[in-house]
């Protein structure tokens, strides 16, 4: 067999200890790591085989796995995410790719129909081991047919989960747990956020699945972000910070269930949150967020729970328009103001 | 296929059809709700096709006129009607009913509604049993009307490029709801449509059991030997509207009274009959003992089944916790 360009080379070692590395390399070390341990596992979807995957999540899979593992698919998102909620229904624990979450409109009816339902329309008899990794976000100049963010569209559909990493160590974990679940889960990956680097500590372990974490504590309002508007929201309270204000920020991790409580709790010492998100502001994730802690905590608040969003438009190729288009941090610290005691 | 073999299909088809009538019977009387899709006319495709597979065995999924595959792969016809009926004891608890059996105990792997819906399923199914080793083979049943959808070509596509284990079962009835085959296909013989991806395929009379049955072993033989997928397309019609909601006007009686003339279970009986086999008394009495058996039996059971508890509302929406996944730890 002709031996591709990539190789046992291609795959990251895991560390030891702690040590740096960039979401994609963690991503790449738990599909290696989960596809060890477990033979059902296996990969599919376009160009993650020869290719080594667009972003290089499955680098050097292909190489270690076979073809069998980790599967090249035609263009046909509807279909080979058909084709996995299949695997998932006889034992297997097929990780899809999507290349991107705007051709995962294409697979709504495997996702949507198929995966969601399965468990309860046959009365708790079937399970849906199934992962569906796609990237998302505004990344640069890629026009409104490759910048969606879709998660508010997966977020009203009971029987999904829905988790957001952004850092190496979420990476890694949430994808090894997704993959261990019995459910469907989809993992919303972030087109700008596989470059970046973190911290990683296998040892270190990982906290539950659908757990927020608490990125800075603060006692004067909470910045409720994901993916990477989490890093606009610290960007954020660093600059409140040198004016005394100090802003807690809480990575949410996951978005379908939410950590309600560690944002009540949160909420009960700071009286005051914006919710940052990079998806469009209407009927988005940020107004169940609102809705949700409304309920649940209205007589916590000092000031109205409020957004700040993508505005109401597909993405624009331009980049000034592009950067207009989405949070920034100025637009952060403009809508904390807003809330904040004059 | 010996005597025997033949009176026990016949039995088989016998009890689909008057199953099946009951069924209309209930949903008339509003013991069912939803929406209802019937076999009768077509009950040598699934009865034929699986009698040459292994039943209970191999991984079956069709669409939603489902009870009858179900049967014959080894559902007890008692939760199906439970279902029907969106009782706690039916097959899918009465969370599905009539367009989702599910029996996953005997590799019945569901009725589906979305038109097309399947093929993906089916052919992942394959993929993940050829990966296990395994020998058993995925069976996807759909119409005629389902092979428009773009899911039928796309997983033609990867079942003949991965040569996966997969028979697709196109059951003809030559109609889309309303619409015939030829105003809604530009090829109306369906078997021709998979050469594109060169996949072996046949077409045959699907009211002859018999005939069905030795395609059906060739198309089973095929795809359990390791050959890749195979399409058999049988020919067959629904006596019945599209659901209990199709006025059926759409169809004219010549039509009708041609297709009523070549019924499989006539055919099939006359056959025994003329051959010595059977006489007309065994017939009637083989009639009276299956329909006491769905009145005393199959109704009665669905009859005095409990309703799900609606406490119970949200059970089965998600599995239980895993405590690898929330309590934290590796």
């Amino acid at each position: 067999m002709k031996r591709s360009h990539n190789d046992h080379a291609g795959l990251i070692a895991p560390a030891s200890a702690a040590a740096e590395l960039q979401v994609w390399e963690a991503l790449n070390l738990a599909l290696n790591e989960a596809m060890a341990v477990d033979d059902a596992v296996f990969v599919l979807g376009e160009d993650v085989g020869v290719y080594g995957g667009s972003y290089r999540v499955t680098q050097g899979l292909y190489a270690r796995y076979g073809e069998w593992r980790v599967r090249d698919t035609p263009i046909s998102e509807g279909s080979f995410t058909g084709l996995g909620v299949g695997a998932a229904l006889v034992g297997g624990r097929p990780v899809v790719e999507i290349m991107t979450v705007n051709f995962a409109l294409l697979a709504l009816d495997a996702i949507v129909n198929m995966a969601a339902k399965l468990r309860y329309m046959s009365g708790g008899q079937l399970r849906v081991p199934l992962v569906v990794r796609m990237p998302g976000g505004v990344a640069h100049q890629l026009a409104a047919q490759h910048s969606q963010r879709l998660e508010h569209m997966l977020m009203n559909v009971p029987g999904l989960r829905i988790v957001a990493p952004g850092t190496p160590q979420d990476s890694y974990w949430q994808l090894r747990q997704a993959i261990r679940h019995d459910d469907p889960v989809i993992v919303l990956e972030h087109e700008l956020l596989y470059f970046d680097k973190g911290t990683f500590d296998h040892a270190a372990g990982a906290p539950p699945l659908h757990a927020a974490a608490v990125r800075r504590p603060g006692r004067d309002l909470t910045l409720i972000a994901w993916h990477r508007m989490v890093q606009v929201a610290q960007q954020a309270a660093e600059r409140l910070a040198g004016e005394g204000i100090e802003a807690e920020v809480i990575d949410l991790r996951s978005l379908r269930p939410i950590d309600l409580p560690l944002l009540r709790e949160s909420l009960g010492r700071t009286h005051r949150a914006l919710v940052v998100e990079e998806d469009c502001r209407f009927a988005g994730a940020g107004a169940e967020i609102v809705a949700a802690l409304t309920e649940a905590a209205f007589f916590d608040l000092d000031a109205p729970l409020r957004r700040v969003a993508a505005a109401d438009v597909p993405t624009p190729y331009n980049g000034e328009l592009e950067r207009a288009s989405i949070p920034d941090v100025d637009a952060v610290i403009e809508a904390a103001r807003g809330i904040l005691p004059a | 296929m010996n005597v025997a073999d033949k009176k026990r299909l016949l039995r088989e088809m016998l009890f689909a059809r008057r199953f099946e009538e009951r069924c209309y019977e209930a949903y008339v009387e509003r013991k069912i709700g939803g929406f209802l899709h019937l076999y009768p006319g077509e009950e040598a495709c699934a009865l034929g096709v699986l009698e040459a597979a292994r039943p209970g065995q191999d991984y079956v999924i069709t669409g939603y006129r489902d009870h009858v595959h179900a049967i014959k792969c080894g559902t007890d016809p008692k939760k199906i009607m439970a279902e029907l009926y969106g009782k706690e004891t039916g097959c899918s608890r009465g969370r599905g009913g009539s367009m989702h059996i599910f029996d996953v105990e005997h590799h019945f792997m569901g009725g589906y509604a979305l038109v097309g819906g399947p093929f993906p399923l089916a052919a992942g199914m394959a993929k993940a049993l050829k990966m296990q080793g395994s020998d058993d083979i995925a069976i996807c049943f759909l119409g005629d009307a389902a092979n428009n959808q773009g899911t039928f070509h796309e997983t033609m596509n990867m079942a003949a490029l991965w040569q996966l284990p997969v028979l697709f079962v196109c059951e003809n009835n030559l109609y889309g709801i309303g619409t015939r085959i030829d105003r809604s296909t530009a090829v109306v013989d369906q078997y021709k449509r998979v050469a594109a991806y060169n996949i072996p395929s046949a077409q045959e009379d699907g009211q002859d059991i018999e005939k069905v049955y030795k395609a059906a072993k060739k198309a089973v033989d095929h795809v359990r030997s390791g050959k890749g997928p195979y399409f058999l397309e049988l020919m067959t019609y629904r006596y019945r509207g599209h659901s209990m909601s199709d006025s059926n006007a759409y169809r004219s009686k010549d039509e009708e009274r041609m297709w009523s003339n070549r019924d499989p279970i006539i055919m099939l009986r006359d056959r025994l009959i003329e051959a010595g086999e059977l006489t007309k008394d065994d017939f009637k009495a083989m009639d009276t003992e299956i329909l006491d058996e769905i009145e005393d039996e199959i109704i009665a059971f669905a009859e005095s089944s409990p309703e799900p508890r609606v406490e119970d509302l949200e059970k089965y929406v998600f599995a239980e916790n895993d405590p690898w996944v929330y309590g934290g730890g590796r």
